[in-house]
């Protein structure tokens, strides 16, 4: 019992003072010269089945941020802690990860895209193709199996990513602003969806995005970033709307307005001194 | 495409018959003048028949090789040394590519060798390939593979070089290992360069076999033309060259077929 307590207990990801430092990507090249402080001494945490939404402005380290949760960067200093325990080199195995770009293999059926992991994984074919048929089902892409990522428009696309993901029933999910390239209303159908999923089986969620709206509208709390460099957490807020919600119609209630008022004012400022360097 | 559609609606209008089969009329047409002034020029002996030939005995010549049977096995023999030649060197320069794009230390140690035998003229192997593997095919398939080698090895490298890194992150968060990830990232995508450098890798054997039997064989399309040639007989050697010219163009389109078939996937 003891034990049982411990372990949920322990955040799904604690970030104890990240710093991350790329070397500058400037022309000449002197020894040490040049570096790039992307994020600053963030110390952080996700609780397990809570979902977190980080906004900022453009360019400020979310992603940096999200990559190291992930184990595909390596933090200058600091650590990140899966579950209570320190991620040291290597991937974060309990986490999946959805990226902004396109991800797919595009020399993959949508099938056999959300197979892959599986295979990876060592799971038989025959159950491979079983599980992924039904996430593309859960997914609303019953029928394009056999579809090649080309022949699929964007937000389908999105959505074997998602299947993808979530096929592997990570224990942390990580987006990073998954929907930006889609267009408002297919956006506002795939966030419903996500918090569809999310709500029957309560995963703990990072999301990254830089629309304020999005955030509030799906998390539990939303922590705002400074504009970079040395990018650091500057406000949190708790969001304490109803669930379940309905993104679109949650946005049109009074508490959501209030939330989006409090939290702008704080972000404004950040998003002009981010605007101010992008200039320079 | 585009532009072949708007001929088909002018056509339309103007004249009632496709622009399409104006085209190919057209084109037929040129080909028969063509013919007409080599065979006039000829017959009237403007252009000296010993140099130039007389269409009417070529297309006899080609007709003969077809009743006796005579060129099947000539071509049979250019076939499976262009084949040879293509499989050879391009999985070569698949395993090469992969291995010299993954490793930075091999390319950059290689790098000035791979430069230097890239630009020599590697035709000029033709003979030590003779004289390593003898007249039969595999001096010609030699000189295939190294003339393959490097469409394919340059496609490759550019290919692994190019894998979008989204897609590799997003492989190894799914769980693969260094060993599935080249199986299933590095080695698609390296293949399918392969594939889109297909008509000009699959020439180049064509070209490797026909040379090689040229420069010296016992059997071959090359070696019928090298014959003709020794005893100055022109008008078989334009026969070969019509031959060589129509199996080139079976060829490409056969390779256009598979082409569609493995690259199913790309966007048109």
């Amino acid at each position: 019992m003891a034990d049982a307590i411990a372990i949920q207990s322990a955040p799904a990801i604690a970030f104890k003072g990240i710093t991350c430092c790329f070397p500058k990507a400037t022309g000449k090249r002197r020894a040490g010269a040049e570096v790039y402080t992307a994020v600053k001494d963030v110390s952080l945490e996700i609780r397990e089945g809570e979902f977190v939404s980080v906004v900022g402005p453009t360019g400020c380290g979310k992603s940096t941020l999200l990559n190291v949760a992930a184990g595909l960067i390596a933090p200058t200093s600091g650590t990140a802690e899966i579950f209570g325990a320190p991620l040291r080199g290597g991937i974060n195995r309990d986490a999946g990860y959805m990226f902004q770009a396109e991800s797919l293999m595009a020399w993959r059926t949508a099938l056999q895209n959300v197979m892959v992991g599986l295979e990876y994984r060592g799971v038989s074919a025959a159950e491979a193709r079983e599980r992924a048929i039904s996430w593309l089902a859960k997914v609303g892409l019953a029928g394009f199996e056999d579809r090649y990522p080309h022949q699929l428009s964007g937000g389908m696309r999105k959505r074997v990513s998602l299947a993808q993901m979530l096929v592997l029933d990570p224990r942390i999910v990580l987006l990073d602003e998954p929907f930006s390239a889609l267009d408002a209303q297919t956006r506002v159908l795939m966030e419903n969806e996500l918090l569809g999923l999310w709500a029957a089986n309560q995963k703990s969620v990072l999301f990254i995005t830089h629309d304020l709206e999005e955030a509030i509208s799906m998390s539990d709390r939303v922590v705002v970033l400074s504009a970079g460099p040395a990018a650091h957490p500057i406000a949190e807020f708790e969001i304490d709307l109803p669930r379940p919600r309905d993104v679109s119609e949650i946005r049109l209630t009074e508490q959501f307005l209030k939330l989006h008022h409090e939290i702008w004012s704080v972000m404004k400022e950040e998003v002009l001194k981010g605007y101010a360097q992008s200039k320079r | 495409m585009l532009k072949a559609n708007a001929n088909v609606q002018r056509g339309s209008v103007d004249s009632g018959i496709s622009a399409t089969a104006r085209l190919r009329i057209m084109q037929a047409a040129m080909f028969i003048g063509l013919i007409s002034l080599w065979y006039v020029l000829t017959e009237t002996e403007i252009l000296p028949t010993f140099f130039f030939g007389q269409p009417i005995e070529v297309f006899k010549c080609v007709v003969q090789w077809f009743i006796t049977g005579e060129i099947f096995y000539h071509l049979w023999v250019t076939l499976v040394e262009t084949v040879l030649g293509f499989v050879i060197g391009s999985s070569l320069a698949l395993v090469c590519g992969l291995w010299f794009a993954l490793s930075p230390t091999a390319s950059a140690l290689s790098d000035p060798y791979i430069k230097a035998i890239n630009a020599m003229p590697r035709v000029i192997l033709a003979p030590i390939f003779s004289l390593w593997f003898g007249l039969g095919i595999w001096s010609k398939v030699a000189l295939g593979v190294t003339l393959v080698f490097f469409v394919v090895f340059f496609n490759v490298y550019q290919g692994v070089k190019e894998v979008s890194p989204v897609v590799l992150s997003n492989a190894r968060m799914l769980g693969a290992s260094r060993g599935q990830l080249l199986r299933t990232v590095y080695l698609p995508s390296a293949t399918s360069w392969v594939f889109s450098s297909l008509h000009t890798s699959v020439g180049m054997a064509f070209v490797g076999a026909v040379v090689g039997e040229y420069l010296g064989s016992a059997a071959g399309v090359g070696y019928l033309i090298l014959q003709a040639e020794g005893v100055f007989d022109v008008n078989t050697v334009f026969a070969g060259i019509v031959v060589l010219t129509m199996a080139a163009l079976i060829l490409d389109a056969l390779v256009g077929v598979v082409e569609q078939r493995l690259l199913r996937w790309r966007p048109a």
